[in-house]
Order: C-alpha cells, then sequence, then structure tokens
C-alpha cells in the first residue's frame, strides 16, 4: 500500500535508506556474498616497467591439477579482442604473449583455484619471462621521444583554449604589456583513492551469458568493455553493481580490467570465480590522481587588473589511455580560474609513461589546476598588498561574465554567496606564534582560496551520453526507480528517493531503487562527473511525474480522480505496471565547439570559497591544519547531512593530498603499496571541518540542484599552501607538502620569520 | 585444533589451524560477514571486534590466541527483542547522524565507538553534562583513530559517537 501523506522529503535530512544494513553488517558486498562452488582468482604480474613478453612458463615441478591459468591466447581461442575499451582500445586485458609490457604490476597472466591459499601457491609457480626495455618513468622523459610508448610523441592527447587572441604571439604581446608578471611552476603528485573496499568482482557463465556481479561505479563501463573482450551481444553479458565500498573515481574505469580477468577465469574454470584484490596489490596496480606540472603566469596591469592568464598543463597518464584525455579536459577548462579576464590562453597535453596508467579520481583534473591559480592569484594580492579575498571578489566571475571558453554565466553563480559566507566566519586570524604541547615553537598562518566546479560531463558530453532513468509502478504496486547510478556511499538511491517521493506525492519509504544490474535498468550514463544529481536526479524527477500524470489521467479518465497515491494501487491492478521512461534534454542555450574548445563547457558550476588555519611545529616541521571552513554553492541540498558529509568528506581527501598523502614511485614501481606506508588522514588528523551550505538554485536541476561530488576536492590544498606561505614567509609551489620539504628550507624561512619581525 | 570462543553470546567451536586469523575464522568458518577486511594488516580497523570486551584488529589475531574467550562482533551490537531488532545507541546515532556512508568502515567504527563510550570516561561524560563536548570530541577523535574511514571526513561520525554517549548516559537524543 502507497502511504497517502506527500512527504516533502526533499530539503529534508531524512536518513539514508541503506543506514540500517550498514550499521548492523547486513548489507553485503561483493566479499561477503555466498558463491557455492566458486573458486579464488588471482592476477599475475610484471615485476619490469617496459619489455617484451617472450613467454610464460608454468613450473613443472608443481601440481596443476585444480587450478586453471589464463593467458591472452585464450582470449583469441574464444573470438574476443584482447582489450579493455573504453576510449581507445590501447590497454590488454592481459599482456599479449609476444608483445609488450607497458608497466609494472600489468595483468601478464591469471590463475584460479579452490582456495584462495592454492590459488596464490599456483601464482608463484607461474614465472613470466619478459625481456626489459628502457622504460620512461617522467613527463620529461616522455616529452623528449626517445623511447616511444604512444603514436609519434608520446602524448596521449592535447588541447588549446585561446580566449582574446588570435594565436601565439598576439597572446605574447598582450602578456608583455604586464606590469607584473606573476610566473611560476607547479607539481602536484599521484594520489591513492583508497576506498575502504578493495576492488572485487566475481564472474559466472550460464547457457553462454556471462553474469559479472561486483564493486563498481559504472555497470554499463563494463558491460561496454565485456561486449569487446568476450566478443558478445548485449544480452549476452549482465552487470550488476554489489553494495561498494567506496569509490571516488578509483571505481570508475579499473572494474572493467578486474571484471575482463574474472569472466575469463570464470570461463575456463566452468564455474563461479571471485577475485578480491588484497590492498597491496590494489595500491599498486590499480589506477591514481594523474600527477601533474603546470607553469602558470599570471599578468597585472599597475592597478592589479588582470591582463592576461596563461597556464600550460603536462599529466602523467601512465601506460595507457584509459581516461586520461577527458581527465586533461577538466583540467584545463578549469586552469584559468573563476576569474575575468579578456586575454587567456590554457595549453594541456596528457603524455604516456611506464607508470601503471592513472585515472579518474574526485576533481578529475580539477585539483592539479585549482592549486596553482589558487596559488598565483594568492601571489598577485600578497604582491599587491591587498586583502587576499578582497582581491579575488574583485575579479571573480558572476552572472553575465564570460569564462576562459567563452561560456556566459547567466544563472546559478554563487560567487557573492560563499565569499560573503566566509567573511562572516572568518573572525581574527590565530596568534601568530605560539608553542605547542611540547614546548616547541608554533608559528600559525591563515589561508584562503576561491574556486568553481563544473558540474556534468564536458561540453556536449551529456549530450552525447543521452543518459536515461525510468520509474515504474510496477504491477504489484510497487514504485520503482530504475537508473544505473550506482550508490558507493554518497547517498544517491537515499537522493532519488526522496526526489520521487516528492514527484509522486508518496512517502520516502514507499520509493524502492533498485539495485544497478543492466539487464533491469537503463543507461543513465557513469557514476561520476558530479552528474549523478543535477543530472540522473533531473531524469527520475521527469520520470516519476509522468507516471504521476498517467495514473492521475487513468483515475480521472474512469471518472475516480484523485491524487497518484490514492489512485495507485488500483491503477496498478487494471493495467499492471507503468512505466515512463525518460532521457537527457540539455538546458536551453547549451552550445559547445570541440574544435575551438570553446562554448558552455559545463551546464552548471558549483561555486565554494574556503579558509584554512594551520600551525606548524617550528621543531618537528609538522603541518596542523587547525581549522578549514568550507562554503558551497550546492544549488539545492536535496539532503543536507548527506550533502554536508559529501563535502565533508571530499575536503579530508583534499586536505590529506595536502600535507600527508604521497604516493612513491621507484622504477615504475610504487614503493610505499601499504596502507601503513601509503597513509591517508585519521580521526586523529583532521581538523573539526566546518561546512556551510549555500544554495543559488540552478533552474534545470532537481528542486535546483546542482553537482556536489567533486568540488570540496579542488580547492582546500591551495588554502593550505596558502596558509603555510603566510605562517613562514616562503611559497611550496607543490603537493603534497611533507615536513621534511619544510625541513630542508629552513634557513630559508627563518630569515622569512626574522624579516617579518617573528618572535622565532 | 579445537577451538572454543564465546561468539556474541554464543559458545562455538570450530576446528581450524592455531594460526588462523580470527577475521576468517568470523568470516569464513561462522558467516559473521559483518566484520570487513580493509587492509590485512592492522591499519585500516575495519575488521575490529571486541576480545573479551577490548577493541582488536581481527585481522592480527590467531584463533589459537582466542580459545576460551569471548568476541563481539558488529552483529552482537543490536539487541534483540522479540521479533524486533533494537539498535545499540551507537549504531542508532550513525544512522540519525549520517555517519556511515560507504559503510565498510562502519562495522568497526561501530565496535570500537561501543567500546569508547562505555569504557572512557570523557567520552561518557558528555552525557552527564560534565566537561565540554569539546573534550569528548577530541578523546572519540584519538581512541577512534585506529579506524580509517574514506568517505566523511570524521565530523558525522564524531557527532554520532558523541550523541551515542549522551544517550547512554539517559542524558537523551537532541
Amino acid at each position: 500500500m502507497v502511504d497517502p501523506q506527500p512527504s516533502g522529503a526533499v530539503g529534508r535530512a531524512v536518513p539514508r535508506v541503506d543506514g540500517v544494513a550498514k550499521v548492523t553488517g547486513a548489507a553485503r558486498y561483493l566479499d561477503d556474498l555466498e558463491l557455492p562452488g566458486a573458486w579464488h582468482g588471482v592476477t599475475v604480474r610484471s615485476t619490469v616497467a617496459h619489455g617484451v613478453l617472450e613467454a610464460i612458463d608454468l613450473d613443472p615441478a608443481f601440481d596443476w591439477t585444480d587450478v586453471v591459468v589464463v593467458t591472452s591466447a585464450d582470449i583469441a581461442a574464444h573470438g574476443g579482442k584482447n582489450v579493455v575499451f573504453l576510449i581507445e582500445e590501447d590497454q590488454p586485458a592481459l599482456a599479449p604473449l609476444g608483445g609488450r609490457v607497458m608497466h609494472v604490476d600489468e595483468a601478464v597472466a591469471l590463475v584460479a583455484a579452490p582456495t584462495r591459499a592454492r590459488a596464490l601457491a599456483a601464482r608463484r609457480a607461474v614465472r613470466p619471462r619478459i625481456a626489459a626495455r628502457t622504460p620512461v618513468l617522467s613527463t620529461d622523459d616522455a616529452l623528449r621521444g626517445e623511447v616511444k610508448l604512444y603514436g609519434d610523441d608520446n602524448v596521449f592527447k592535447r588541447f588549446t583554449i585561446r580566449k582574446g587572441h588570435a594565436d601565439d604571439a598576439a597572446f605574447e604581446r598582450v602578456m608583455a604589456s604586464a606590469a607584473r608578471v606573476i610566473d611560476a611552476t607547479y607539481t602536484t603528485g599521484a594520489q591513492e583513492q583508497m576506498y575502504i573496499e578493495t576492488q572485487a568482482m566475481a564472474a559466472w557463465w550460464d547457457g553462454g551469458r556471462c553474469h559479472l556481479v561486483g564493486s563498481m561505479q559504472c555497470p554499463y563501463y563494463v558491460h561496454k568493455a565485456m561486449k569487446a573482450l568476450l566478443g558478445c551481444g548485449p544480452d549476452e553479458v549482465i552487470v550488476t553493481q554489489s553494495v561498494t565500498g567506496g569509490g571516488f573515481g578509483g571505481k570508475e574505469e579499473y572494474p572493467s580490467m578486474i571484471a575482463a580477468h574474472a569472466a575469463l577465469l570464470a570461463r575456463k574454470a566452468g564455474r563461479p570465480v571471485k577475485i578480491v584484490y588484497d590492498r597491496g596489490e590494489d595500491i599498486a596496480a590499480t589506477t591514481k590522481r594523474h600527477p601533474a606540472i603546470v607553469r602558470h603566469r599570471l599578468g597585472l596591469d599597475e592597478g592589479g587588473g588582470i591582463v592576461a592568464i596563461d597556464a600550460d598543463v603536462v599529466m602523467d597518464g601512465g601506460a595507457y589511455l584509459t581516461l586520461s584525455p577527458v581527465v586533461l579536459s577538466r583540467g584545463v577548462l578549469h586552469a584559468a580560474g573563476p576569474y575575468r579576464c579578456a586575454t587567456t590562453r590554457v595549453v594541456g597535453r596528457v603524455v604516456a609513461t611506464n607508470h601503471p596508467p592513472h585515472g579518474a579520481f574526485r576533481g578529475f583534473g580539477a585539483p592539479q589546476t585549482t592549486f596553482p591559480y589558487e596559488r598565483q592569484i594568492d601571489k598577485a594580492a600578497r604582491a599587491l598588498g591587498v586583502d587576499p579575498l578582497a582581491f579575488r571578489s574583485r575579479h571573480a566571475l558572476r552572472a553575465g561574465d564570460t569564462t576562459a571558453t567563452g561560456q556566459e554565466l547567466t544563472v546559478s553563480v554563487g560567487t557573492d554567496e560563499v565569499l560573503g559566507a566566509i567573511e562572516r566566519v572568518a573572525g581574527a586570524p590565530p596568534a601568530r606564534d605560539g608553542r605547542a604541547a611540547s614546548g616547541a615553537p608554533v608559528r600559525r598562518g591563515r589561508g584562503v582560496c576561491f574556486y568553481n566546479h563544473g558540474a556534468g560531463f564536458t561540453g556536449s558530453g551529456e549530450q552525447r551520453l543521452a543518459g536515461r532513468a525510468e520509474v515504474a509502478l510496477t504491477a504489484a504496486g510497487a514504485i520503482e526507480v530504475r537508473s544505473s547510478s550506482t550508490d558507493i556511499g554518497q547517498g544517491s538511491i537515499t537522493m532519488f528517493a526522496q526526489i520521487a517521493a516528492d514527484a509522486l506525492g508518496v512517502a520516502v519509504a514507499d520509493v524502492r531503487v533498485v539495485d544497478p544490474s543492466t539487464d533491469r535498468v537503463p543507461d543513465s550514463g557513469p557514476t561520476v562527473a558530479s552528474r549523478t544529481c543535477m543530472v540522473v536526479g533531473g531524469l527520475v524527477e521527469r520520470a516519476a511525474r509522468a507516471v504521476r500524470a498517467r495514473v492521475e489521467a487513468w483515475g480521472a479518465a474512469r471518472g475516480t480522480p484523485g491524487t497518484f497515491a490514492a489512485l495507485a494501487a488500483a491503477c496498478a491492478a487494471a493495467e499492471g505496471e507503468v512505466a515512463e521512461r525518460v532521457q537527457y534534454e540539455p538546458p536551453p542555450g547549451i552550445v559547445w565547439d570541440d574544435a575551438t574548445y570553446t562554448g558552455s563547457a559545463y551546464p552548471a558550476y558549483g561555486w565554494a570559497a574556503c579558509l584554512v588555519d594551520v600551525a606548524i611545529d617550528l621543531d618537528t616541521c609538522e603541518i596542523t591544519i587547525e581549522r578549514c571552513v568550507q562554503a558551497i554553492d550546492v544549488g539545492k541540498a536535496i539532503n543536507p547531512t548527506i550533502v554536508k558529509g559529501q563535502i565533508e568528506g571530499g575536503t579530508l581527501q583534499a586536505l590529506g593530498w595536502a600535507v600527508l598523502e604521497h604516493v612513491v614511485y621507484k622504477d615504475g614501481r610504487v614503493a610505499n603499496a601499504t596502507m601503513t606506508n601509503c597513509i591517508v588522514p585519521t580521526f586523529a588528523d583532521a581538523p573539526e571541518l566546518e561546512t556551510i551550505l549555500v544554495e543559488v538554485p540552478f533552474p534545470y536541476g532537481p528542486h535546483g540542484a546542482k553537482g556536489v561530488g567533486e568540488i570540496p576536492m579542488d580547492g582546500p590544498a591551495a588554502a593550505v599552501a596558502n596558509a603555510i606561505r603566510d605562517a613562514l614567509g616562503v611559497d611550496f609551489d607543490h603537493v603534497p607538502i611533507l615536513p621534511e620539504h619544510l625541513a630542508a628550507r629552513r634557513d630559508e624561512w627563518t630569515r622569512a620569520i626574522a624579516a617579518a619581525g617573528g618572535a622565532s | 585444533m579445537n577451538v572454543t570462543i564465546e561468539v556474541n553470546g554464543e559458545r562455538r567451536t570450530v576446528d581450524v589451524d592455531p594460526w588462523r586469523r580470527l577475521l576468517d575464522v568470523l568470516r569464513e568458518d561462522l558467516r559473521l560477514t559483518g566484520t570487513k577486511e580493509g587492509c590485512g594488516e592492522g591499519e585500516c580497523g575495519a575488521c575490529t571486534v571486541l576480545l573479551d570486551g577490548a577493541p582488536v584488529n581481527s585481522c592480527l589475531v590467531a584463533a589459537g590466541q582466542c580459545d576460551g574467550r569471548a568476541v563481539v562482533t558488529v552483529e552482537g551490537l543490536a539487541r534483540r527483542d522479540g521479533g524486533e531488532v533494537l539498535l545499540h545507541e551507537v549504531q542508532r546515532a550513525l544512522v540519525e547522524r549520517g555517519g556511515a556512508q560507504c559503510g565498510i568502515c562502519t562495522p568497526g567504527i561501530a565496535v570500537c565507538a561501543a567500546y569508547v563510550i562505555d569504557a572512557e570516561p570523557a567520552v561518557a561524560a558528555a552525557g552527564s553534562g560534565a566537561g565540554g563536548d569539546g573534550d569528548a570530541r577530541a578523546k572519540v577523535r584519538e581512541l577512534l583513530s585506529g579506524n580509517i574511514c574514506r568517505c566523511t571526513g570524521y565530523q558525522l561520525i564524531v557527532d554520532a559517537v558523541v550523541e551515542a554517549a549522551r544517550a547512554r548516559q539517559g542524558g537523551g537524543s537532541r
């Protein structure tokens, strides 16, 4: 029975619908599922960064009964293609026999056995023979091009954005007219997503159909990749998401790889196979945030006006193309920052190296370019001797202004609201000098930043995706939301239930969001790009309204008019299922030109400002974040608690990236592939986070909502570096900023503090 | 070896290698899959259970060490009253305050937090009104620092645990 009370759920902090299952341990993640007869799969990986796979030897002394070994030869034998298809077909599922190995920990063979211990023993008896070649382990070496990994120049993709000038010479003439140019190069490091549930997938075959269940963000990405790998039709592979223990981008593209492995093993073993990575393997072999080098020039006139902005972005894509072009795209589209400037140039390249492929991670290229521009703006304000927030406010984009791609901003620009929010709560900066509990001298500083983040796919991406979602009143009288958007902890199923409940005029508890499975839900597009609420939430709302209209029209036609809630049971009994499937339609005025990289880069932007206070122990050089405030314009918080949790989680990932998360590559291998050494913030590392939700509605989002998933990741690292500059008088233009970096420049900041009249 | 463990109040005997991880005994032999493995090296705390009342990483405890001892897992936190499940204060607060997101760290955090609000005076005092919230929050952060959550930034979990301490002390919900 449908509850007749309209719930008014949107805007309320409804507890998440999967909350009780998660706190009681009842929620079943992949490794918790009963899979009778399932074998355990493990992966044989390369130990060299670049080479040729000459052969794979099996130790004849090992007992190979009850063990299955898969190599690239097994793929072609079944008419499939050895590729994990996403954008280009350059990444194999297994390094091809006789072909190239492109990175350490690349999969070269697979093993399955009845127990994990037996599979691991068998793995030790598989001996790949790889003839090593010279690896490319830096973007500089890649661009020198002496060793060719991709095409003629090792460049996976390049983009150029020009505003207000015809060519480089014209641009340089404008830059040369500047009274002052702030010119610096910024480097940002790889970052591990460190979802607490490692990558996990199970596969089985039945009657020629392949079933895959696993931890993932994008069932239809896996579906697309499996069709190519297995050489089968869309109905011959069924992909289902299991309860997923975090993603943050790390389960955007990689699940297609582990799915490929599970499918191949299960086919050969003739039984279910599950693969669950251990932590070391997950850190070493799966995708991370792209490291980046950005040279940024900011030209200013005498009065502090911005004359020209120039950004040159180089990202390390790793061994295969994967999602790198799209990451670079988002990076360059954010590189000029949310500031008014008539003459802007952004150039970006993402290059091939022999590192494991870098990939999606919350922010998706934007954090790497936000850090530079927000350091630059801070340096400019400091050079001009003006208040850093006031300087940002003076130049910030507002409605009516145009972005670097020439997009005129019309609605939902929360600049003044987020800057004003930070100004109101900032208060006096903390005492400059003090003592730590240990008695050590402490120096404090404050930093701010201002930034925006495009919601949804870049350019015409949403039109190309043409995402669909369905709402149904089933024949049994239940209400179902059917979409391929996955709940990976961000609360999407609760948010969808709230939106659908309000659109139908029923209670949240009456709405069931079905588990995403490619045989039950339409392709809503991937769960990425801050698009789930704004784009798919909007589809859910439209579909729900359409169902309501049909049911109410049915009632009216029978002479029994009423609300959806009152009519639902009778309508379902009489008519069977009433389902409405809707497809994305772009807001009016969204035009994008891929050839010139001009136009509306995103349908909407989130806007944010951040304030950070740091304290630095001058003996140990430890950096403590004492305060972090984020004011973020989300359009509309469908569920304020869930949105707050999203923002705080992203904020802490950003603070971790700024001062403690450090992926160390050595000879192409992750040298610190354990949670002991590849650290992320703990309860004790995290400051009390202050979150201010700002709502400047986006008229084309559900109830005014825009994206929120990624934006909190973009800004805080710059605010931290700006605060460290404020404290020590020295610029740190890299991420992470670790105690050893401070210690190495002790003389420099000791002099700077003394010159500033510091107590130390 | 036969190992007898009182698990969530029930005596269970398993015939296992004494070196088998308690985590595997719980998850595989007893099919109590609420306890999660996040790292296998005692860093993330997803596998936290109470051993004779104190929190341990079950990935670092051998089955042989547990013979004759009592283990509480996340499945043992809630009480059952007839057909009704009565969530532990910590579980209820985590749901109400938004302290669980992806949920994979949540069982370990719930178990550890249940210990903290019972055993730790500074946190328990948050319920009686003695001591400021700030003290309780700092103590919660210190005592839960062996449990890593990558989703929440911890803020809403700390809110939930302090709230649960208050509820435990009869201070009622805000």
